[in-house]
């Protein structure tokens, strides 16, 4: 082969692998709790600080568990979703209130909506850490078996709930 | 009304610009030369209108004009008005146009330098650049308009990224830029050459100036960029290996590369074909770190707002011009000849394995950087390649390319002798052991690596100096300073270029060696200890700016009782992104800085501090600013002075007779 071929060579193998690159997103970095059981957590309910909640509470249902806080600029972003999905009733949303002060977490449902069957107040995010949490929002599929199934990292966007969340939901609950 | 001046000015420089990449080059293969005299004009109308049109654009920005959507996006009003002007680069968008605007300005700084050059050459140049400017600009229109409209306006807008609110910030990327675009010009003049099939010591020379002035700019570009980090992101580091670092670095590299090579084929008539290929590589790295930084491929620090359809535009368009520069490489270079002949033992061969270093050291950088998506795309997990990766292969590589640089300029053309060059280089090297043994025992501890760096430094200082005493022995005349004068510039450029590369090995060696950190949790009145310096805490105020609001620390330092400095470090909180900042305080001297940054609040009115005491890391920016300097002196030689002036001459006397005098002036 003529050598000077060999610089457009080795670019044209660049480009192949650039544009497989492009379909990528180097943001999603895998979570190593899927398929693993969600790690166990007791927390006071944010509503109603007596009352406990634990993921044990949702053995033999698929629900989603999504991480919000009040000072969350993106939490905001996604909340209209949310509330789609909460008035579909197609799967329940349980809300994990992170780092967040109770009077600014209720004020913040108060103004946008509620769409969590319950939120629980993980204050000093202990339970985050435990998830592997780290920027608000994330939201997690739990399977019937206690399983983490998926992990959103980000704002849950229309198309991520169309394309991946809801089909997922849907295979997890028949 | 001024957005839409600003976009139909866009798209008449869109015009020009076919105009100008189209016309020449097919004017120059036909001989056709009312079409090859289309290249100056069309070149600096196309300039004109980009000017315009950025111009637009920095109005919106100043006067607040929140209907066009990169404006909302970019500024606010709270925002002060360096700021805003600043702003008009801080967006992709706008930083893009400031591209084109860079590309255009070069473009025509070639069609005013360019007179004594043939006219079919400046023809294929300024056609060359004119088609990277039709890409660009069709990019600008067709995927990232900055003159979009936003309906209904905004009230006011998101705010700068309050990282850019820095007056660093505002020169560093004009800067980085000129040295980016600055290689399209060593790249269109390589790009010509191959088409016209003419790749000889007079390309090699018009060549050098150019990419040297470029070189210059990058290298200022990527100092500014460096010390910007350092002081800004408030963790006392000056580089890290970022893939947007690592894209202006290949560039550099290459480009210094470009440098040396071309000097070998100004002189020797040597490695015609590899320095077409540096050239053509400079320029291809310099899209590719655009790319890198527009498309989202990589992650980084940088990265701009992602955008699939730009990363797409980008790639085809990279596609064309690196595909189709190399290809024409692969089809016209080898005809191009080997030029003259060289010994093993020579200064060509020196600087051809000096060059053979530096390629490999971008190539591990671009290695390191490209890894973790060439490992996604085939499927193999996601990994990050941190600086361990980038030290452990460049100080290999950088150790011998140092080596060189101090037997380089010894040797001589086409065949040196090494038992001569080694007499010469005893004194240097001895010198360079003895600075290496004693020096770090001077400065408190003796390690391997710091005796290792300044061994290297001094090392490229001590044959400097030798090189230049040979130098000054060849000529004759009594007088010291007679001699000294009667050396060229661009030699003395040289040198200093080399000794700024030493600076800056000293510089990182001693803070890699002699760096102390601290990171306490401090409440009022408490103290620590870090090098030979006391730092109290004082307590922390509110302040208020135009635009953020945040705590000021005071920080007292003492030196063995004596007050030394009060440091004000600052926790920022801007108002409208709600993003904390951390500005630095930092006592800058010759001999090494301390730097202190406030951390979060903790309980009980105590702050986490961190502390640093950085000895000699102003060296690593002054070592750069050497280097460039360097290359400034290179470009005051007067063998270029001399030429343009010739030129000019020849060009009024043969005004008169017509064209073909430009041809004899080369």
């Amino acid at each position: 082969m003529n050598r000077f071929l060999v610089p457009l060579a080795v670019f044209i193998v660049m480009v192949a692998f650039l544009a497989v690159g492009l379909g990528l997103n180097p943001r999603e970095v895998p979570s190593p709790l899927i398929n693993k059981p969600a790690p166990a957590f007791r927390l006071p309910q944010l509503h109603l600080p007596d009352k406990t909640f634990s993921q044990q509470d949702m053995k033999g249902k698929v629900w989603l568990l999504n991480v919000w806080a009040s000072w969350c600029v993106s939490c905001r972003q996604e909340h209209p979703v949310l509330m789609e999905l909460a008035k579909s009733n197609a799967v329940p949303i349980y809300g994990l209130n992170y780092k967040d002060p109770r009077d600014d977490a209720l004020a913040w449902l108060k103004q946008f909506g509620d769409p969590y069957v319950l939120s629980i107040a993980d204050r000093d995010g202990r339970v985050g850490i435990d998830y592997g949490v780290y920027g608000v929002p994330e939201t997690f599929v739990i399977d019937k078996e206690g399983a983490i199934r998926y992990k959103q990292i980000g704002p849950v966007t229309p198309e991520a709930l169309r394309d991946k969340i809801l089909p997922l939901v849907k295979a997890l609950q028949s | 009304m001024v957005p839409e001046i600003g976009q139909f000015a866009l798209i008449l420089a869109l015009l020009l610009a076919l105009a100008q990449g189209v016309l020449p080059i097919v004017g120059a293969a036909r001989a056709n030369s009312a079409w090859v005299s289309v290249a100056r004009p069309a070149a600096q109308g196309q300039f004109v209108f980009v000017a315009i049109a950025f111009g637009c654009l920095a109005w919106s920005f100043a006067n607040n004009d929140f209907s066009v959507l990169n404006v909302a996006t970019n500024s606010n009003s709270q925002l002060p008005l360096q700021y805003r002007i600043a702003a008009t680069w801080g967006s992709h968008e706008g930083s893009l146009l400031l591209w084109v605007l860079m590309l255009g300005a070069w473009t025509v700084a070639v069609t005013v330098f360019s007179r004594h050059l043939p006219e079919e050459m400046v023809a294929r140049v300024v056609g060359v650049m004119g088609l990277v400017s039709v890409g660009f600009l069709l990019f600008l229109l067709l995927t990232s308009n900055p003159f979009e409209r936003l309906f209904p306006a905004a009230p006011d807008g998101r705010d700068l990224n309050p990282l850019l609110q820095d007056p660093g910030m505002v020169i560093h990327p004009p800067m980085l830029y000129m040295g980016y675009v600055g290689f399209s010009v060593a790249f269109a003049f390589a790009i010509a050459a191959l088409l016209g099939g003419r790749l000889d010591a007079t390309w090699a020379r018009w060549s050098r100036p150019w990419t040297t002035l470029a070189w210059c700019f990058l290298t200022l570009g990527i100092m500014l960029g460096s010390w910007w980090a350092y002081y800004e992101l408030g963790w006392g580091g000056w580089w890290f290996w970022d893939p947007v670092e690592n894209a202006s670095f290949m560039p550099w590299l290459f480009g210094t590369a470009l440098i040396h090579s071309l000097a070998v084929t100004e002189k020797r008539g040597s490695f015609k074909s590899w320095t077409v290929l540096l050239a053509i590589c400079a320029f291809s790295l310099s899209l590719l770190g655009t790319f890198l930084v527009r498309s989202g491929v990589l992650t980084s620090v940088h990265a701009f707002a992602t955008d699939p359809k730009r990363g797409i535009f980008i790639l085809a368009f990279l596609t064309v011009v690196i595909g189709g520069s190399l290809a024409l490489f692969a089809w016209r270079a080898p005809r191009v000849g080997l030029g003259g002949k060289f010994e093993p033992v020579s200064r060509e061969s020196m600087l051809l394995a000096n060059n053979v270093l530096l390629v490999a050291a971008a190539g591990s950088v671009l290695l390191g950087t490209l890894y973790p998506l060439f490992l996604d795309a085939l499927k193999l997990g996601k990994i990050s390649v941190g600086p361990p990766y980038f030290d452990a292969v460049f100080v290999p590589l950088m150790t011998p390319a140092v080596f060189l640089m101090g037997v380089g300029p010894l040797a001589r053309w086409k065949e040196a002798s090494l038992p001569e060059i080694a007499v010469r280089l005893k004194w240097a090297l001895g010198v360079s052991l003895l600075t290496a043994l004693l020096l770090p025992f001077v400065m408190g501890r003796w390690t391997p690596l710091v005796a290792f760096g300044l061994l290297l430094g001094a090392w490229i200082i001590a044959t400097s100096a030798v090189a230049l005493k040979y130098r000054l022995s060849r000529h004759d005349g009594n007088n010291l300073w007679a001699r000294l004068r009667a050396q060229p510039r661009s030699y003395y450029g040289m040198l200093l270029a080399h000794c700024g590369v030493a600076v800056f090995i000293i510089g990182v060696t001693l803070v890699k060696g002699y760096e102390t950190e601290r990171d306490v949790r401090m409440a009022v009145g408490d103290s620590v200890t870090v090098g030979s310096y006391a730092f109290r805490f004082d307590g922390v105020q509110e302040v208020s700016g135009p635009n953020y609001g945040g705590a000021r620390g005071t920080i007292d330092v003492s030196r063995g009782g004596r007050h030394v400095k009060v440091l004000h470090p600052e926790k920022r909180v801007y108002h409208v992104q709600q993003m904390p900042m951390t500005e630095a305080a930092i006592d800058t001297g010759i001999f090494g800085d301390l730097y202190v940054s406030l951390g979060e609040p903790v309980s009980g009115g105590a702050w986490s501090v961190r502390v640093y005491h950085k000895p000699f890391v102003t060296w690593i920016w002054g070592g750069c600013i050497i280097m460039a300097l360097g290359g400034l002196l290179a470009l005051c030689d007067r063998r270029y002075r001399v030429s343009v002036r010739r030129s000019e001459a020849i060009v009024t006397a043969g005004g008169k007779k017509g064209a073909g005098a430009s041809g004899a002036a080369a």
